[in-house]
């Protein structure tokens, strides 16, 4: 504890005066950086814009009650293709994150020197492009469409479940593995009987959650053509028809709340 | 573990769903799914066929990438990034405090609570893009759209997740400091704050790393940084400035990640 005198008198403080000082001085660069970036950012800006702002929301709230019910119909099929597009690109993230999680667990790599290093090096990968980026390189590539799309998220859930499954592999409790080993086991018996039941649980719940983060996403991919609810929405906003956005904008937020409940329920029935 | 009626006494694997009307209907539903969504999938096989040739002229695109051509226009969407990243993850950050102390259900009252819950449940309901369009639309082109986008999406996070480790906090250490008399400012100062801030702080560069994702992401509908120039070079089939720009975005994530990793470690 930090006591200072100050005219006799003994006075506490929070802390010595060094660290104190220390404190002081992080704040004032982190004052100076924010202020610079800030200014940066100020000078692209068009304040005209800006302080007209209040009255484009207004403007726009107001053209988007009431939606547009009818053309309800119509989405049934851009909502089949997002929900589409989400599961069948877990699907497949998941049948490709296996192995890569397998090959970087500490404990089950074949070699700890050179497949793990690749392994971390496929996730981080995966993990650090946005699967709006991914869509945007698979739409120049293989075209507009659904597939794109799948093969987005595919792409970009690959990192994540692996990592999580590749570090529930690694807490995996070795004493088990020991004894399927003990009962002379080949390497696939003691993987299948050993690594496989204790990380099963963790694997579902993974599953379940990265596909409704991926419901979430696959409802944007369409705005760069990846097919989804994305579409229309784009093709709504381009256009300016403000009671088709609200009713788009409607329809998402009640997908992902079902998402939601499904995957919770789901990961507490597991778990 | 099951039994054979006859014979030597046989183990079987126990199945991970244990009720079997259950296990096969998800399993059934499962296929069915699986059928009816390839079935109704529309995928232009010709398209695609045609796009191999350029994907393989994208693959080759990374050995080497081209980072000369372009970069001026690279660094500059880089170095925009990141200055929305800052001033987003400050703005978001300040502005989520009061609300997540609000959202606190043990410290706030109960209309104050709901009000801050609710905030927090709309900020988090919508994808950063989808509002990235409406704040470009607002506020017009440009890298301040992308702040308010991302700033807006950190209040949802970031005062969530504060809320939740205030509604945790040891209440003892809190009543302590509130019985020398402390005023409401000092219960939060020394009370509360101290209980949460190294979480915080780990949260805070966490988000730091999110927005820098997202920050790549919004400018693909106009809201600044690195997002317009890659949307660009991939229009014009510019693949060796794209590699170029994909390398970049991964090598600053994973700098950014490693050492905020390193500071959580150090602040815990």
């Amino acid at each position: 504890m930090a006591v200072a005198l100050r005219h006799g008198t003994k006075v506490w403080h929070r802390r010595d005066r060094g660290p104190q000082f220390a404190i002081w001085a992080a704040w004032l660069v982190a004052a100076a950086i924010f202020v610079y970036c800030w200014q940066l950012i100020s000078d692209k800006t068009i304040w005209a814009f800006v302080t007209d702002a209040p009255q484009q929301a207004a403007d726009i709230a107001a053209r988007m009650v009431p939606p547009d019910w009818a053309f309800l119909l119509k989405l049934g099929r851009p909502l089949w293709d997002t929900l589409n597009i989400a599961t069948l690109g877990t699907v497949i993230a998941i049948i490709l994150a296996v192995p890569v999680a397998y090959c970087a667990a500490r404990n089950t790599t074949p070699s700890v020197a050179f497949v793990r290093p690749v392994a971390l090096f496929v996730i981080v990968s995966s993990r650090s492009i946005n699967a709006l980026i991914w869509a945007l390189m698979l739409v120049t590539i293989i075209g507009p469409g659904v597939l794109a799309g799948i093969l987005a998220i595919g792409l970009r859930s690959i990192g994540f479940c692996a990592k999580l499954l590749y570090e529930a592999i690694e807490e995996i409790e070795e004493s088990q593995v020991e004894a399927v080993r003990a009962t002379g086991a080949s390497g696939a018996q003691v993987t299948a009987y050993g690594v496989v039941p204790q990380v099963l649980p963790a694997f579902a719940g993974i599953t379940v959650f990265r596909w409704d983060i991926n419901i979430r996403e696959s409802t944007v991919l369409g705005l760069v053509g990846a097919g989804g609810i994305g579409l229309p929405l784009n093709a709504a906003i381009t256009t300016l028809a403000w009671t088709r956005v609200s009713l788009i904008l409607l329809i998402i937020i009640a997908t992902v709340v079902v998402s939601e409940w499904v995957s919770a329920k789901v990961r507490h029935a597991i778990i | 573990m099951s039994v054979a009626a006859i014979g030597p006494r046989r183990w079987t694997k126990p199945p991970l769903i244990g009720r079997a009307w259950l296990r096969w209907t998800l399993g059934i539903g499962a296929v069915a799914y699986l059928a009816l969504a390839f079935g109704t999938t529309d995928v232009n096989w010709a398209r695609v066929w045609e796009g191999l040739p350029r994907g393989a002229r994208f693959f080759a695109a990374f050995f080497p990438p081209d980072f000369s051509s372009r970069w001026d226009d690279i660094a500059g969407g880089i170095l925009e990034s990141l200055w929305m990243t800052v001033v987003a993850t400050v703005i978001g950050i300040a502005i989520s405090i009061p609300v997540g102390i609000g959202a606190a259900k043990n410290i706030a009252p109960a209309p104050v609570y709901y009000a801050c819950r609710s905030i927090l449940a709309v900020s988090r309901s919508f994808q950063e893009i989808i509002l990235a369009i409406f704040f470009v639309k607002l506020f017009g082109f440009g890298p301040f759209a992308g702040v308010v986008t991302l700033s807006f999406a950190t209040i949802g996070f970031y005062g969530k997740l504060l809320a939740e480790d205030v509604e945790d906090i040891d209440s003892s250490q809190a009543e302590a400091v509130r019985a020398t008399g402390a005023g409401w400012l000092q219960w939060i100062n020394y009370g509360i704050q101290p209980q949460v801030m190294p979480r915080m702080i780990g949260l805070g560069l966490y988000r730091f790393d999110i927005n820098l994702r997202e920050s790549a992401v919004v400018g693909i509908v106009g809201a600044g940084g690195i997002g317009a120039t890659l949307d660009t070079a991939f229009n014009r089939y510019e693949f060796d400035s794209a590699a170029a720009i994909l390398l970049v975005i991964i090598a600053i994530v994973m700098l950014v990640e490693y050492s905020s990793g390193y500071i959580r470690r150090w602040v815990q």
